[in-house]
């Protein structure tokens, strides 16, 4: 069942691909405009082995997953937190509402104003953008804990720290790291506006600017199909660990035994 | 053992305030099973809720052992209807049991060893390595008991604990506390809507009545040892018994067939 919908997606990425050949060719697309499929790939192809864009890479991965780093220190004691003091939490959440939609790219002129340095720009706005699925998630998982299961220990003379520690926290653990999955696709999108719009000297983003300047466009393709992959590569190695880890979670909502 | 003196609980304040509780008296001697019955909603778990600590009363007094109690005993274990919610799916079958054990000390091999022994008297010793998620309903209750068993408490409460399995399930779970009872001369106040099941396991049943939840009435059941699902049930006395406890929980006069 796996290997079918693997094999769906890839016809669906074929035929995007194929597609956008054919346009090439026919001329239905002028090619300086829209670089052929097949351009693309193969430059995609040679970014595997280019020096700079390798190092850009790097680049890219380092203030990703620093700004992924500092949010879940910061989303996930605060979720604990509020999650567990109901009140302070029903102070606290139109606050969270309010700030929770404002886009992070419009933080950047600010944030630019008050951090000199440009990794320090970059990491900051990730910071802000990947918190808050962390803390909601993380909040709404102690929310969600089993009352039942708290009793079961409380009865047995357990106080509420060992309950936080032994129930609570194990508890919520699969939707502190859903909330973290949802937060690392976020951090790439925000870290590669972010190299586009407060400029710097490295990233994917960087490099796409660089090779927008040049007009190879073929090249600003090939630099968005690894943002693409490092993405996905992401979420999957995320997805698999929260099935590895947290079985028992998928067995339990899905109605299982 | 057990003393719970004139205790009445009120949830909320005002209007809107409803007694669940409205002075409440009953004991439960060393050794002795006893059964809470009554209809559904009457108030019968608040009253094993207060006992267990897990709400404040508004009014009266708990008395374990003549200590009072305030917050949880801590020398009680209770097992509740909802077994899936109450073990914990992250644990092994083995770590749930063992786990309560952490608060009576001792090493991790003797937690783990206690743990094994309880599994063993409930029949499942094969199952500690498993999670409880991969058990049928009737084995996660049994994990439950375990649980309880393994830590040894001076009184286990246990709340409508049959009321998730099938009937067949039902009777052997019943065997099962009936036996390890019998082997632990352990103190139970047991909770159940199901009057044939008080007078099959109780040494003594409690009829509550409700809103607010008096007790209504008393019987103390005099049917022999070893009890069987199919003997105890046919003795005249049995359906006697059973018959009394209807009447109190549905609040009739006693039948008596020959006043007109």
């Amino acid at each position: 069942m796996i290997s079918a919908r693997v094999a769906r997606g890839a016809a669906g990425v074929a035929g995007l691909l194929i597609a956008g050949e054919l346009a090439g060719i026919t001329g239905l697309i002028d090619p300086d405009l829209l670089p052929r499929m097949s351009t693309v790939l193969s430059g995609a192809v040679s970014l595997a082995t280019d020096g700079d864009f390798l190092l850009d890479v790097q680049g890219t991965l380092l203030v990703w997953g620093l700004g992924l780093l500092i949010a879940v220190l910061i989303a996930v004691p605060l979720g604990v937190l509020l999650g567990s003091m109901p009140r302070t939490e029903r102070a606290v959440r139109p606050l969270i509402e309010f700030m929770r939609p404002v886009p992070s790219v419009v933080l950047i002129p600010l944030v630019t104003l008050l951090i000199p340095s440009d990794h320090g720009v970059k990491v900051t706005v990730i910071v802000f953008a990947a918190s808050w699925p962390i803390l909601i998630n993380t909040m709404y998982g102690l929310k969600d804990v089993d009352p039942v299961a708290k009793d079961t220990l409380r009865s047995f003379g357990f106080g509420d720290l060992s309950i936080l520690g032994r129930v609570s926290l194990p508890s919520a653990a699969p939707f502190m790291l859903t909330g973290v999955r949802l937060a690392t696709s976020i951090a790439l999108v925000v870290a590669l506006s972010a190299e586009l719009l407060a400029g710097g000297s490295d990233g994917i983003g960087a490099y796409m600017i660089r090779a927008g300047a040049g007009s190879r466009t073929d090249l600003v393709l090939a630099a968005t199909i690894w943002t693409g992959v490092l993405g996905l590569l992401a979420n999957s190695l995320l997805l698999s660990v929260q099935r590895r880890a947290f079985r028992w979670h998928t067995v339990k909502s899905g109605g299982g035994s | 053992m057990l003393d719970v003196v004139n205790l009445s609980h009120t949830y909320g304040k005002g209007p809107s305030a409803h007694q669940a509780l409205g002075g409440i008296d009953l004991n439960v001697a060393e050794g002795e099973l006893v059964c809470v019955v009554g209809p559904s909603g009457c108030g019968k778990s608040t009253l094993l809720r207060s006992i267990a600590g897990l709400i404040k009363p508004t009014a009266g007094q708990i008395r374990i052992r003549d200590v009072a109690v305030s917050d949880t005993p801590g020398d009680l274990a209770v097992v509740f209807q909802d077994y899936s919610r109450s073990l914990f799916p992250w644990m092994t079958v083995g770590d749930n049991v063992a786990l309560p054990l952490r608060r009576r000390g001792g090493d991790r091999a003797a937690r783990r060893a206690a743990a094994a022994d309880a599994l063993e008297e409930v029949g499942l010793a094969a199952a500690a390595t498993k999670y409880p998620w991969e058990l049928s309903g009737g084995m996660q209750q049994r994990v439950a008991i375990a649980r309880a068993l393994a830590y040894r408490p001076s009184l286990l409460l246990m709340d409508e604990p049959f009321g998730s399995v099938d009937a067949q399930t039902r009777e052997d779970l019943e065997d099962l506390v009936l036996k390890v009872r019998e082997l632990h001369r352990m103190t139970v106040l047991l909770i159940t809507h199901d009057i044939d099941e008080s007078v099959y396991l109780g040494d003594r049943v409690i009829v509550l009545k409700k809103s607010p939840a008096t007790v209504v009435g008393e019987l103390s059941v005099k049917l022999p040892f070893p009890r069987d699902q199919i003997a105890t049930r046919e003795l005249p006395a049995f359906v006697h018994l059973r018959a009394e406890v209807g009447r109190l929980v549905r609040g009739k006069d006693p039948f008596r067939p020959f006043q007109a």
